[in-house]
């Protein structure tokens, strides 16, 4: 079902040749194609209706070289339009403060626990840190295991409160035990909970006041659809998070929830998930996640060679 | 408590003031639809059907707009298969019915499978799980806990083991055992991933070394707040396993799982069960009318 953009602009202008500009109505067939390519990748429907809007305005008048075909250059317009979108340059994690406290949230399944293990090992490995994880999700079954299991097999150490349903009270202990350990950087897992769930967001709310995070990631899974923004936005309104982690970006999905929560919290991507081992862990590329979302090959080189 | 904004609340809103369903009025359908999932193609199918009412009854008004609008959905989600399944109910037979658990990561199959081991108990069946995702950090745990819950027993192995060893043991074992039915969770897999697909038919074509008829379910669990990209998981899914039957979870939450309602459509795979939260009894058989209903509520 996923159609190629080019492939669709290009029949979309076949009824163009020979015109040098592009206007109203010839324009009006292509943004059509490109809001449903964005539909077709969740991003979200009123995000797709705006952004297209913004390229029609970009795009009218626009003298056609002659070297490209007046579609390339849509694409074109359309592409850099979603780079600069999903964030021109790339923020790194912010790991002030000794030991560096990191709080993780998300839905339930999202990725969270995985990302805390990759984070741990990237962090240890690249950056020569010592982190401890920290096992806060009271709730889930085996999820204090399953934390367990990854610290050992990245040799990290996992911080439990076996029996505990205190996720403030293992949080502060953690720091206060990584601090007479040497652990220079805290992570701390915690359960997945829905935006709606008052009770579990006033809890994670709990923790952040307690140990005051450095960094606040948020975890969503990049096949989320249209309820991405609704998400972000209340988790982002509770927690006033630092960035957003991108999971299962392996998979074939076209990822416009990357854009839609760009769009409406405002918040840089700073991680992205690409596999279930713990080394699959990469930075974000804007321009790489908005050829995804548009299912492109390599056109806009190709219009910038022209 | 939920604040989910009622479609219907929104209709009406869009068409206060109007007597007739114009132009406009199917535009912000068109967005409402879009906004749960339901996905473009889906959503203009809708709209086509609908358009066709106005056009064929001229003087049709907003006022029945909402209930031919449900009238249509849920004729999408019926054309294709049968009804609605009675309760936790298994049919007849002096072997046990195998049902497989397969979806991408995190979607919800190992409490789901908790979930449907609670239910079938209640409803009086000799239960057994097998634990065949092999491979995740502690997912042997994780169902050993459910098990333990739910008190049933599973069949396991330890981690990395063989997947489809741990599934033909467990249905040796449920067979020797007289039990009912036979759950066996295995590992998520991203579905363009086809080294895992392939042991997903690996898997199937073991069991039938003792239960020559198994698997009778092979049942795909979706997460409830996935955009289009389910039917990509149904599609190589039913292509790896054939598919049966779909679970739609987290519908606790604030996603309405539109996405089936194209799913079901196209591939013609009924809903059977949806997951609406995380303990033993929030797992509910889809009804059809309900879901529309909900859809809307
Ligand atoms: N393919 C793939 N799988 C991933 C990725 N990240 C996580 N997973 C898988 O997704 C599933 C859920 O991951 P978890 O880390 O347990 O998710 P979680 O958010 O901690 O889940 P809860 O604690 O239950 O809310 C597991 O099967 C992981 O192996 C990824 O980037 N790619
Ligand atoms: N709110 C809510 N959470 C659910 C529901 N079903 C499952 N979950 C949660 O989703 C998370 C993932 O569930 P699992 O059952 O581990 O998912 P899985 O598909 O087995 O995951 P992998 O084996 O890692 O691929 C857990 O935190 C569950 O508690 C549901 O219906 N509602
Ligand atoms: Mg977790
Ligand atoms: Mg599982």
């Amino acid at each position: 079902m996923f159609e190629n953009l080019n492939e669709k602009l290009e029949r979309s202008f076949k009824l163009l040749k020979g015109q040098g500009k592009i206007t109203e109505i010839n324009v009006a067939e292509t943004l059509k194609e490109v809001r449903r390519a964005l539909l077709d990748a969740d991003v979200n429907f009123k995000i797709a209706k705006s952004f297209t809007e913004n390229v029609r305005k970009k795009a009218l008048g626009m003298d056609v070289l002659n070297a490209v075909k007046p579609s390339q250059l849509m694409v074109k317009i359309v592409h850099d339009e979603l780079a600069e979108l999903m964030g021109g340059k790339f923020i790194d994690i912010n790991l002030k403060g000794n030991p560096s406290v990191i709080l993780i949230a998300g839905l339930q399944g999202s990725g969270k626990t995985t990302f805390s293990g990759k984070l741990a090992k990237m962090l240890k490995s690249k950056k020569g840190r010592h982190p401890l994880l920290v096992a806060c999700d009271v709730y889930r079954p085996a999820a204090i295991e399953q934390l367990k299991v990854l610290g050992e097999q990245i040799g990290v150490p996992v911080f439990t409160e076996d029996g505990s349903k205190n996720p403030v009270k293992i949080a502060l202990e953690a720091i206060r035990q990584a601090k007479l350990q040497g652990n220079d950087v805290v992570i701390i897992d915690t359960a997945g909970r829905l935006a709606i769930d008052q009770e579990m967001m006033n809890e994670i709310s709990a923790v952040k006041d307690a140990v005051k995070p450095h960094e606040i990631l948020f975890v969503v899974d990049s096949m989320t659809g249209q309820d991405a923004v609704n998400t972000a936005k209340e988790f982002n309104d509770r927690l006033d998070f630092d960035g957003v982690v991108l999971t299962k970006l392996d998979g074939d999905t076209r990822g416009g929830a990357a854009l839609s929560i760009r769009s409406v919290v405002d918040k840089p991507i700073k991680f992205v998930g690409t596999g279930e081992k713990l080394d699959a862990l990469d930075n974000f590329h804007p321009e790489r996640m908005a050829d995804r979302i548009l299912g492109m090959g390599d056109i806009v080189s190709l219009v910038e060679k022209a | 408590a939920k604040t989910k904004e009622s479609v219907f609340t929104k209709i009406s809103r869009a068409i206060i003031g109007k007597t007739k369903v114009d132009d406009e009025v199917l535009d912000n359908l068109e967005e409402i639809l879009i906004s749960s999932d339901v996905g473009v193609e889906t959503t203009l199918k809708i709209i086509e059907r609908i358009e066709k009412r106005v056009s064929a009854d001229k003087y049709m008004g907003t006022s029945e707009l909402n209930g031919i609008l449900k009238e249509e959905i849920a004729s999408l989600l019926e054309e294709n298969n049968s009804n609605d399944i009675a309760d936790f109910d298994l049919p007849e037979s002096n072997e046990p019915y195998v049902i497989m658990v397969v979806g991408v990561n995190g979607v919800g199959k190992t409490t789901t499978i908790g979930k449907l081991a609670w239910h079938f108990k209640a409803a009086g069946k000799k239960v057994v799980l097998g634990a065949a995702d092999t491979f995740r950090a502690a997912a042997i745990d994780q169902l050993q806990i459910w098990a333990d819950r739910v008190q049933v027993p599973l069949v396991k192995q330890v981690m990395g083991a063989d997947p489809a060893s741990v599934a033909y043991d467990t249905l040796s074992s449920a067979k020797a055992q007289g039990a009912d039915v036979v759950i066996i969770d295995t590992a998520g897999r991203l579905h363009n991933k086809v080294n895992l697909m392939n042991e997903l038919s690996k898997i199937k074509s073991v069991m039938k070394k003792v239960v020559p008829t198994a698997p009778h379910e092979v049942l795909l669990v979706l997460d409830g707040s996935t955009g289009q990209n389910a039917f990509e998981q149904a599609k190589q899914f039913t292509k790896a396993t054939e598919v049966s039957a779909l679970a739609l979870t987290k519908l606790d939450g604030t996603a309405k799982g539109g996405v089936v309602i194209g799913i079901s459509d196209q591939f013609k795979i009924p809903v059977k069960y949806i997951g609406i939260g995380e303990k033993m009894e929030d797992l509910q058989i889809f009804r059809r009318r309900e879901f529309v209903e909900s859809l809307f509520s």
